[in-house]
């Protein structure tokens, strides 16, 4: 048999196991991104508040989590919360793990979007008699939004992948099903090759989804 | 109805206002000029809470102006600013920056404050531009559009700083013009203005700030063709013949 028709034949077998994995690779990206979109948000708003009461704690906690491996961060909410008396499944311990660990990195886009904005902009809106929650809705967000978003796109593709750390703490999602076929037939070029294939082929669409946003928001 | 009782900023060492006191009644317009750095800018922005002062009160129809106090926003929407800058929203159309502070500030029907704005920005000549975005419009456009975004939230009384200092000459005059016809309808004004031209045809009184002090102030014959400081008659000289 020929090595086409051998890999063929052998991803008919792995695929459909690989195929689950990637469901939870994408409810596990899925759940992160949400999470750190939010956890972001409000970093990025307490940074930047005059308080120095908010600033001071988002600041440090920043520190922190930028200067952890994102793993060591999983194994922490895996491993040693239980210790604490705090059960997880994997996939929790996962998606919370990742969402504030690229929590930090969505907080200083926000955070540079917002700063962009013309301070004119503020004083126009505050001259209008526009109370703080207001002006960030009508005037600084929807200018932010356009700076912010193309990192924010990159933001995703860098998760998808990311997600794939969360194998480690036994998730069952892609890379951690790649492993254990691979572990059981010993076909690693078949196996890892078609986990790369999967790959690519969901971080395509968030690549154009990606550019799309862009446009769409880059016009004004 | 606009009294400023003897304000004062510092910053650190630097006085920018110095016992800085005016009073304005319903109707009035009143020019303020003087040499950059002189405060002119500042006091304005002190009078809707854009800037702190440190020292004196400002009250408009007796309600007292605190940027620190939640009131502030409520006493903004009834003051209109024109920027020297215009700052109008980048990513709205003429009209959307005419309605935006009917519609999300004092909750006026959408349809309502639509059918006002398109009658403001006829009143400053942009019927055709209704629907355009501030980066295709002339500096002077914008900044009548700028005016008619003020005016929607029928303002006891309407704030310029420098108008038309960010302005091509040639643009100049149809602000100028909107302006006049504003205070010629009766609309109370505080101008912050280079325009000398404009304050000796429009202005009730003007003052003369220098250094943070009120150096002199009266209607515009006294102060624009008889000044009696030594700095007054400098600073015009400069402003009516730059050439010299």
């Amino acid at each position: 048999m020929s090595v086409l028709s051998q890999f063929a034949a052998d991803a008919r077998d792995f695929l459909p196991i690989l195929l689950q994995g990637c469901f939870v690779t994408i409810q596990l990206t899925l759940a992160a991104l949400v999470l750190s979109t939010v956890l972001g948000f409000v970093w990025a708003l307490m940074r930047l508040s005059p308080s120095a009461f908010l600033r001071w704690p988002a600041v440090t906690f920043i520190t922190i989590i930028r200067g952890i491996p994102i793993i060591v961060q999983l194994f922490y909410m895996y491993f040693v919360l239980p210790d604490l008396g705090i059960q997880l499944t994997a996939f929790q311990a996962g998606f919370i793990g990742l969402g504030i660990a690229y929590s930090s990195y969505q907080a200083e886009n926000f955070r540079g979007g917002i700063q962009a904005v013309d301070h004119g902009q503020i004083e126009a809106a505050q001259s209008l008699g526009m109370r703080p929650a207001l002006v960030m809705r009508r005037v600084v967000l929807p200018q932010a939004i356009r700076v912010f978003l193309p990192p924010y796109g990159n933001t995703m593709i860098m998760m998808l992948k990311d997600s794939s750390i969360a194998s480690a703490i036994t998730v069952a999602e892609l890379t951690r099903g790649g492993q254990l076929i691979a572990a059981s037939t010993f076909k690693n070029m078949t196996v890892f090759t078609l986990v790369a294939l999967l790959y690519l082929t969901m971080s395509l669409p968030l690549s154009y989804l990606a550019r799309w946003l862009e446009r769409r928001f880059g016009r004004r | 109805m606009i009294v400023v009782d003897r304000i004062a900023k510092a910053f650190g060492t630097h006085v920018v206002l110095e016992d800085f006191s005016l009073t304005v009644d319903k109707g009035e317009v009143v020019c303020i000029i003087g040499p950059s750095g002189s405060g002119k800018s500042t006091a304005l922005r002190c009078i809707n809470g854009l800037e702190s002062y440190d020292r004196g009160t400002i009250t408009i129809d007796g309600a007292r102006v605190d940027r620190a106090d939640p009131s502030i926003h409520a006493l903004r929407s009834e003051t209109g600013m024109v920027f020297q800058r215009f700052n109008l929203f980048p990513h709205r159309t003429a009209i959307e920056n005419v309605m935006e502070g009917p519609v999300y500030v004092k909750r006026v029907p959408r349809a309502e404050a639509r059918e006002r704005a398109v009658a403001l920005l006829e009143k400053v000549g942009l019927a055709q531009k209704i629907d355009a975005y501030p980066d295709k419009l002339s500096g002077g456009q914008q900044q009548r559009v700028a005016i008619a975004r003020a005016l929607a939230m029928q303002p006891k009384v309407m704030l310029f700083d420098e108008p038309t200092s960010a302005l091509d000459p040639e643009l100049v005059g149809e602000v100028l013009k909107v302006m006049l016809t504003l205070a010629r309808e009766g609309m109370t004004m505080i101008v912050v203005t280079h325009e000398i031209g404009f304050a000796a045809e429009v202005a009730n009184r003007v003052l003369f700030l220098d250094h943070g002090r009120i150096l002199e102030q009266g209607p515009p014959e006294a102060i624009l063709k008889n000044p009696q400081h030594e700095r007054t008659r400098d600073f015009l000289q400069r402003v009516l013949r730059p050439a010299a």
